[in-house]
């Protein structure tokens, strides 16, 4: 087990050697570093001074030596300077992760609980009504991206009834304006992982060694809770995990919908603005994320499945 | 004064509106019906309540995007400055037409806007969702069977790029800045390089033994690719017909580039699970080439799963093709797709809030029509 997490985790770490060096070559690409230049300053410049400009501030040196320089400040904690909100990335940034680890956090504690329930209700008895009701409401949700059910949401909700506020504010979070955001999130994720619950439960329920506990005279609830169960969340378990490189696409959508000043938010504006440093951080915290999700959703599978062998 | 229609009114001219598209839905469906028994998996959609379903959705989006000319009342960019933000059903006072959906911030007719913008949607999803299978299948396919070395690095590759969040991942490789360098060029030359590859390989592969058969057919597809690969790579097509925008191609080649891992993963989980079968130990024994075997023994045999791939694949896409509108990447701004509708629309809930319903609900329904698709397809195939 050991020796299987740290191969991962090596793996990991050239994965994420080779995404910097591809995204840093993307940032620096000559047009952004002009448009930086032109944003940094006046717009009038004229191409001797963008020039200048770039050569004063070092961005002419050596591809080599400012990866090297960049990646040396990242390893000693330093993200450097955010040319957008004129302060240090490490001022910048962890503030905003926190806002959004709040939505992640409701996000997760609603999506998962109620896709669980989904699934596990409509595989318990495949074909029945209640499965077919609850397929077509998971097909549904998968098939709305947050802009169509967020901007959806804020009609019918905001707009029309009146019950919830089509805006967050990262400094005051109430119930009001932030079900909106909260819901959207969670209603997209939620159809995929419930048609994997429910595919995987369905396959267990089918199983041999539910059909000796049916036949040895067990009620149904304890088959289901007792025996069922602990087998069909495997699956789900990995699912869950592996919807975060989608969680992030849609925490960057639904906080542009709702203004929530967050790390999406903060992506956005990096990108929007060329603030080099800090759309490389960004893109390192949504890697780390990704691939930390990754690394744990295989060694869990690992750990909770023993038919899986791990392979050191 | 403007008149306006009533809610009944203006639906049931929305459902003349489309009457060319009603018209070619019940034709399909009826030859569908006559052929049954010929279409294979797809003569046993008819069968299934989701199934149809999701077919006569993906039909009407088709054919509005053919009709689209017929259908829409307005020219889409045309724009009106007296009718402003106009709620749904009001008429146009000079040419007496009604704008059915309302119009957006600029006048512009939305449901003629709608109508326009499911020909991007429908052009450039299906296309890119191709050539991605096409890189994922010819990846897919050595590295499923061969294993080792060749997989460890494609693998690698794949899970760097799916490791990747997909907006950052725009949010780099389509700006203003990436399609002033060579960049989406690039990107698309090794793109389209993979469908002639694929091509020569298959008749390769088939017609080893038969030069007569083969040459003719390594002719007519270097000449054939050389073309399309002149027009759509280079934009530099000797006939002029076929053109592609420099900020259509970013979007095509971003698009690929973010979906063909996923293919390659399916491609080569698959490749991996049939390859043990008898059929390719017996076409070993036979000593057919490596080549024919994954394009003639596995890759048949993986098309069940590969067909309902590319339906929730195409879906995917246009998800993807929306992100990209709603964050005003890549297109112009004038243009009617769905995802930029929204985009413009989105800020004006509060003064019209029927002003984003047509887009959104587009969009959505299109996606549900191929993710029905895809159900149906796969509960029909599991029957077999």
């Amino acid at each position: 087990m050991l020796g299987f997490i740290i191969k991962r985790t090596l793996i990991m770490m050239l994965t994420m050697l080779a995404l910097s060096l591809v995204v840093f070559t993307l940032v620096n690409l000559e047009p952004n570093l002009r448009k930086l230049a032109l944003e940094q300053n006046n717009n009038r410049m004229g191409q001797e001074a963008v020039d200048s400009w770039l050569d004063k501030n070092g961005y002419r040196r050596p591809f080599v030596v400012r990866y090297g320089e960049w990646l040396t400040g990242v390893i000693s904690g330093d993200l450097g300077y955010s040319t957008r909100f004129r302060m240090p990335v490490n001022e910048a940034l962890p503030k905003r992760l926190g806002y959004t680890g709040i939505l992640a956090f409701w996000v997760l504690m609603t999506m998962v609980p109620s896709a669980l329930l989904i699934g596990i209700l409509s595989g318990m008895k495949e074909g029945s009504v209640v499965d077919r009701i609850l397929s077509i409401v998971s097909v549904t949700t998968t098939a709305t991206p947050e802009y169509v059910s967020g901007i959806l949401f804020t009609v019918i909700f905001a707009s029309l009834l009146g019950w919830f506020k089509g805006v967050a504010n990262v400094n005051n979070i109430t119930f009001e304006n932030f079900t909106l955001p909260v819901l959207t999130m969670s209603i997209y994720g939620m159809g995929y992982i419930a048609r994997m619950t429910r595919a995987s439960m369905s396959e267990v329920m089918t199983s041999q060694y539910i059909r000796t506990a049916h036949l040895k005279g067990l009620p149904f609830r304890t088959v289901v809770l007792k025996h069922a169960l602990r087998n069909a969340l495997i699956a789900p378990f990995t699912v869950i995990l592996l919807q975060f490189p989608w969680l992030l696409t849609g925490v960057v959508i639904v906080e542009k919908i709702f203004n929530y000043k967050g790390f999406g938010w903060v992506l956005v504006e990096a990108a929007e603005n060329n603030d080099i440093n800090l759309l490389l951080a960004c893109s390192l915290v949504s890697v780390v994320v990704v691939i930390g999700t990754q690394l744990i959703s295989d060694v869990g599978y690992a750990y909770l499945n023993p038919r899986i062998r791990v392979e050191p | 004064m403007m008149e306006t229609l009533n809610l009944w009114e203006m639906w049931a001219g929305v459902a003349l509106r489309f009457w060319p598209v009603w018209l070619s839905m019940a034709g399909s469906y009826l030859l569908m019906r006559s052929k049954r028994k010929q279409l294979g998996v797809f003569g046993h959609l008819l069968d299934s309540r989701v199934g149809i379903t999701g077919l006569l959705i993906v039909f009407f989006w088709f054919y509005s995007a053919v009709f689209a000319d017929l259908v829409a009342t307005f020219d889409p960019l045309e724009q009106f400055y007296r009718y402003r933000r106009k709620p749904p059903g009001i008429i146009e006072a000079e040419s007496m037409i009604p704008m059915f959906f309302g119009t957006d911030n600029l006048g512009r007719d939305l449901f003629s806007r709608m109508v326009h913008g499911s020909r991007f949607v429908l052009l450039i999803a299906p296309s890119a969702t191709l050539v991605a299978f096409i890189v994922g299948i010819t990846l897919g396919l050595p590295a499923g069977y061969k294993g080792g070395r060749t997989d460890s690095i494609l693998s690698f590759i794949a899970n760097m790029i799916l490791s990747f969040p997909v907006i950052v991942l725009f949010y780099l490789l389509v700006t203003p800045g990436i399609r002033e360098t060579i960049l989406p060029n690039v990107m698309a030359s090794v793109f389209f390089i993979f469908p002639i590859i694929f091509a020569l390989t298959v008749v390769r592969s088939r017609y080893s033994e038969r030069p007569g058969l083969m040459y003719p057919w390594i002719v007519i597809i270097l000449i054939l690719g050389a073309w399309l690969y002149s027009g759509v790579v280079f934009n530099a097509d000797p006939l002029g017909w076929i053109s592609m925008d420099p900020n259509e191609l970013n979007i095509f080649a971003a698009v690929v580039f973010a979906s063909s891992p996923g293919v390659f993963r399916i491609v080569r989980g698959l490749t991996m699970d049939i390859k043990t079968r008898d059929y390719v130990a017996a076409a070993q024994t036979r000593g057919e080439t490596q080549w024919y075997i994954m394009l003639w023994e596995i890759l048949p045999n993986a098309r069940g799963p590969l067909i309902v791939d590319a339906c929730l694949r195409i879906g995917y896409t246009t998800i993807l093709l929306g992100t990209l509108g709603f964050f005003g990447l890549g297109l112009a701004p004038e243009s009617p797709d769905w995802g930029s509708m929204i985009n413009q629309t989105r800020g004006l809930i509060r003064l019209a809030p029927t002003i984003v319903l047509p887009q959104t609900i587009a969009l959505a329904s299109f996606v549900l029509g191929l993710n029905l698709l895809a159900d149906g397809l796969r509960e029909e195939s599991l029957k077999d």
